[in-house]
């Protein structure tokens, strides 16, 4: 469980970056994993969702960009990326997924004006497990975007501190 | 070109593959491919063998890719060997960095296996 103040950010620019957010993810399982990402009118339960991915952000803008999915998103994230199936290997399931939220982050930073060059990236750590609390330094804004990836709920979230 | 060897430089094994299958579907000569985990194992690599292309991410932890670049032209084995980057870093100060560094190419994940195919075979090309 990833917590913090609950600061949001001003409604003109959550929508926008929220946008923005949910763009840079569809176009990294649009391009790298051929698979559409879907918005889902259901609140996404989030039991179950194990893996966490996590990409700081450091520059202009500090923050940590990161996806919580379950073992069984994880699995079907390895396999359409690898066009394989890869149930049983779970080094490769959190590569993926770290990589998945890398490239995230990456394209989200470089569709903010004036982001993408004053910002670097992290490599991403991935945590296994629900039982666990994070306060990240960065919660001046927090963002969250809940998308299905087939019938699995994905939460990209986004802290920042401007 | 036939019979392209191929070092992948990447923290990523699952990024490995799919540089590694994108290459393989541009049906480009492949006979080698070498992978390394980041820019001090690709120059241990570099010490045993002889590549055609050398594809590269940046963030690496370790060694990162141009840190790695830059150790190249005193690496006998990479003399001449044209490096592409293939990195979730797209900023035009990153592609600067890079081919001052001496990338001669630069590909943002996430990408398309047809646009590997062209910048790779754009960069053998001009090797030739």
């Amino acid at each position: 469980m990833i917590t913090g103040q609950e600061n949001q950010v001003p409604a003109e620019a959550h929508k926008a970056w929220a946008s923005i957010l949910e763009l840079s993810a569809r176009e990294v399982f649009s391009l790298m994993l051929a698979a559409e990402l879907t918005s889902s009118s259901e609140p996404a339960i989030e039991n179950g969702l194990n893996i966490t991915s996590m990409v700081g952000l450091a520059g202009s803008v500090c923050g940590l960009l990161s996806l919580r999915c379950s073992t069984s998103s994880a699995s079907l994230i390895a396999s359409k990326m690898l066009g394989e199936d890869l149930s049983c290997v779970e080094d490769t399931k959190l590569d993926a997924v770290g990589e998945v939220c890398n490239m995230v982050a990456g394209n989200f930073k470089d569709k903010i004006a004036g982001m993408g060059d004053g910002c670097k990236l992290s490599v991403p750590t991935v945590i296994v497990g629900e039982d666990y609390s994070l306060r990240a330094l960065t919660n001046d804004y927090s963002i969250d975007v809940k998308l299905l990836f087939d019938r699995f709920p994905l939460i990209f979230s986004i802290r920042l501190n401007q | 070109m036939g019979n392209i060897r191929v070092l992948i430089v990447d923290d990523s094994s699952v990024m490995r593959k799919i540089v590694e299958r994108s290459l393989r579907q541009a049906n480009l000569a492949i006979s080698q491919v070498y992978e390394a985990a980041n820019g001090e194992e690709a120059l241990g690599v570099l010490t045993r063998e002889k590549v055609d292309l050398i594809l590269c991410d940046i963030n690496m932890p370790v060694m990162d890719g141009l840190e790695f670049v830059k150790h190249l032209p005193a690496v006998e084995n990479a003399k001449g060997t044209p490096v592409v980057m293939i990195t979730t870093e797209g900023s035009e100060s990153h592609v600067v960095q890079a081919l001052s560094a001496g990338a001669r190419g630069y590909i943002r994940k996430p990408f398309t296996p047809d646009l590997v195919s062209t910048q790779i075979s754009s960069v053998l090309e001009g090797k030739q």
